[in-house]
């Protein structure tokens, strides 16, 4: 540990390799540790970010507001949510999995992380056992300007599954701040992890998440990522490490980006064990904003199979869609391909269902609608549920 | 029920069709013969208001208003259908969402789709991977839950393989309201009733075996010639071919 924060430390001028440079002594690094809890959040912020504060038709959740936990419950047994701070105090072993799936100096954001870290979660399930309903985890940015840094490890042991729902969102009050979160999964072998985000923030929010993806053999992680709301700059690339053989991982992505909102986003897979798959899908729509949308897929076992799709819609006059669609292939038993369109609605397809009785607008969003409509396969259908909604919840603000 | 007066069109700055009269009468359906690239798609695709087709001169109505400047779909609810020869892929969108919306939720989907043996492609993306025997079904799904009283054909039988064209030909026939559906009714209140009219491009000529015509058509060189017995023109192209067929009308 003592070596970590060594390297932290030496890293925490260090700018990331991608985005733009953020002056993390701008953000408020103090807090009230005195939170009320749920009482205090507004339910629609939190619904909308596909939390349900009772906790109903959940297996278990976690709250944290600010830099503070607020809510940590479990409802079932083999089934683990604890803060960071306590799992770490729980388990002598997790320190066998602390900045196992990334490096700690990564950039400032991680150096940052590890040496003032608020929190975070830990979410394990045991060998064999299923989540019955998803966990739900919420980070929830309350006092302007705050800097909030997270840590989270998810471990499923082998033959595990575990579906997850994380909600990130803010007060309506708050204007500013900034996430830094710090994601470590652990997939092990025929575990299956199903990770469905929902980021909810602000105008002038600035959000860097970390994540590594560590997959073994026959393991499959799924991610689905959807961020609608505006949001000032964002910048995440994800990256899973298809260790096992017939390894699967597959990242999703429904992104919109408002006027003045700026998503760097994507995900970059290794595929190392013989016979793993993977996929990154993502819909992009620009109503004004940008959005660079990455995929890295780098093949290096034999009988790989991988594929990229990036599909963009600019909806305003002008608005920026970047698909940087990156293939590797570093023996010849591999097997990938990418397709990426960037463009507006095709004129020919709005007049077809103007010509069945639909008004332009009407078209449009029924096009559009379409556009969103990703086919996840193996999801399961109260994610689906939560994903619809946040389409349809941000779907009044594009028209 | 359609009058079109004088009209000319312009496609991409080019004129495609000259100086267009047409009238239809509510409760006939037409058919419209021609070699490729005359002009008869873009005559109903005209009718129905795509844009692209600028109409140069002339006036369109339909059930005694002016709708030469309407808006697509102000026509389509006005009461006027198109089914298409190539239409558009449209992601994501189910089949089943697409009849749903263009019946104004009116009729179920499922209902209708049985009639045409299409409940399978009802979650499929509207025009994924489809046949061009299954686009026609598709097309007429829509139309039949859109229910308009002004049907514009483009070669609904073309792609339609034998063991399905006689379905294809009478749910035409019903949308077009000439199934005679109670015996003890006389011929002649029937037709007295029909209101829904048509327009249908045809090359071979099946579709008139289902639905019979009342007028015929030739559109040579983006103009229209000749208005008699549909049987008589088709008989008369099949021998002579369309220059000599025209040529008795002028």
């Amino acid at each position: 540990m003592h070596d970590l924060r060594e390297r932290a430390k030496k890293a925490l001028n260090k700018k990331a390799a991608i985005g733009k440079d953020i002056d993390l002594s701008k953000y408020r690094m103090e807090t009230n540790p005195h939170k009320s809890g749920l009482a205090d959040i507004c339910e629609t912020d939190l619904l909308s970010a596909g939390i349900i504060p009772s906790g109903q038709g959940r297996s278990g959740s976690y709250i944290q507001e600010d830099h503070s936990v607020t809510h940590c419950n479990i409802t079932q047994d083999g089934v683990e949510i604890l803060s960071i701070g306590d799992a770490l105090k729980k388990y002598d072993w997790l320190k066998d999995y602390w900045w196992k799936a990334l490096e700690v100096d990564t950039d400032k954001y991680t150096a940052f992380t590890e040496l003032q870290p608020h929190q975070g979660y830990f979410m394990r399930v045991e060998a064999g056992k299923k989540t019955l309903y998803p966990l739900q985890a919420c980070l929830y940015m309350e006092e302007e300007g705050v800097l909030q840094s997270v840590h989270n490890i998810v471990i499923a042991e082998e033959g595990a599954e575990m579906n997850i729902i994380t909600g990130c969102t803010t007060a309506s009050s708050l204007h500013s701040g900034l996430h830094l979160g710090v994601s470590e999964f652990y997939v092990k072998k025929g575990a299956k992890v199903t990770f469905t985000m929902i980021h909810n923030w602000k105008e002038d929010v600035a959000v860097r998440p970390r994540t590594g993806v560590v997959v073994e053999e026959g393991g499959v992680f799924i991610s689905n990522y959807v961020s609608m709301k505006p949001v000032k700059d964002l910048q995440t690339f994800p990256t899973a490490y298809l260790n096992g053989d017939n390894a699967v991982a597959r990242f999703s992505s429904i992104l919109v980006a408002p006027e003045g909102s700026y998503l760097d986003t994507g995900a970059r897979v290794y595929l190392r064990g013989r016979g793993s798959r993977s996929e990154i899908i993502s819909r992009t729509i620009s109503s004004g904003g940008t959005i660079i949308a990455r995929g890295h897929l780098i093949g290096d076992a034999e009988d790989i199979k991988a594929h990229l799709e990036c599909q963009g819609l600019i909806l305003t006059e002008r608005g920026i869609i970047h698909a940087i669609p990156e293939l590797e292939g570093h023996l010849s038993g591999v097997d990938m391909s990418h397709e990426a369109a960037v463009g507006k609605i095709a004129q020919e397809e709005i007049e077809y269902l103007m010509a069945r009785g639909l008004s332009e607008e009407e078209a449009t969003a029924t096009i559009v609608r379409g556009f969103l409509n990703v086919e996840i396969e193996g999801l399961p259908s109260e994610l689906k549920r939560e994903i619809d909604r946040a389409i349809a919840e941000s779907e009044k603000d594009l028209f | 029920m359609l009058i079109m007066e004088n009209v000319s069109v312009e496609v991409a700055g080019r004129e495609i069709l000259h100086d267009i009269n047409l009238e239809v009468k509510p409760g006939e359906t037409h058919v419209l013969f021609g070699p490729n690239g005359t002009g008869k798609t873009t005559l109903l695709m005209t009718i129905m208001g795509f844009s692209g087709y600028n109409i140069t001169r002339g006036k369109i109505s339909f059930n005694g208003e002016d709708i030469t400047h309407k808006s697509l779909y102000e026509r389509a609810r006005m009461g006027i259908g198109m089914s298409f020869q190539r239409p558009p892929t449209i992601r994501g969108l189910k089949t089943r969402q697409l009849v749903a919306l263009c019946a104004r939720m009116k009729k179920d989907p499922d209902e209708l789709a049985k009639r045409l043996n299409f409940t399978n492609f009802l979650d499929r993306d509207v025009n994924s991977n489809l046949s061009g025997g299954e686009i026609k079904k598709s097309e007429l799904l829509q139309l039949m839950a859109q229910d308009p009283s002004l049907v514009l054909l483009d070669e609904p039988e073309s792609g339609v393989d034998l063991e399905n064209i006689a379905l294809v030909g009478e749910v035409i026939a019903e949308l077009l309201d000439k199934t005679i559906k109670h015996f003890d009714e006389p011929m002649i209140e029937h037709k007295k009733k029909r209101k829904k009219s048509g327009i249908i491009i045809t090359h071979t000529g099946f579709i008139m075996r289902y639905v019979k015509a009342d007028v015929g058509h030739v559109l040579l060189n983006g103009r229209l010639s000749c208005a008699s017995n549909p049987e008589e023109i088709f008989a008369c192209v099949g021998k002579f071919g369309y220059e000599e067929c025209v040529r008795c009308m002028i």
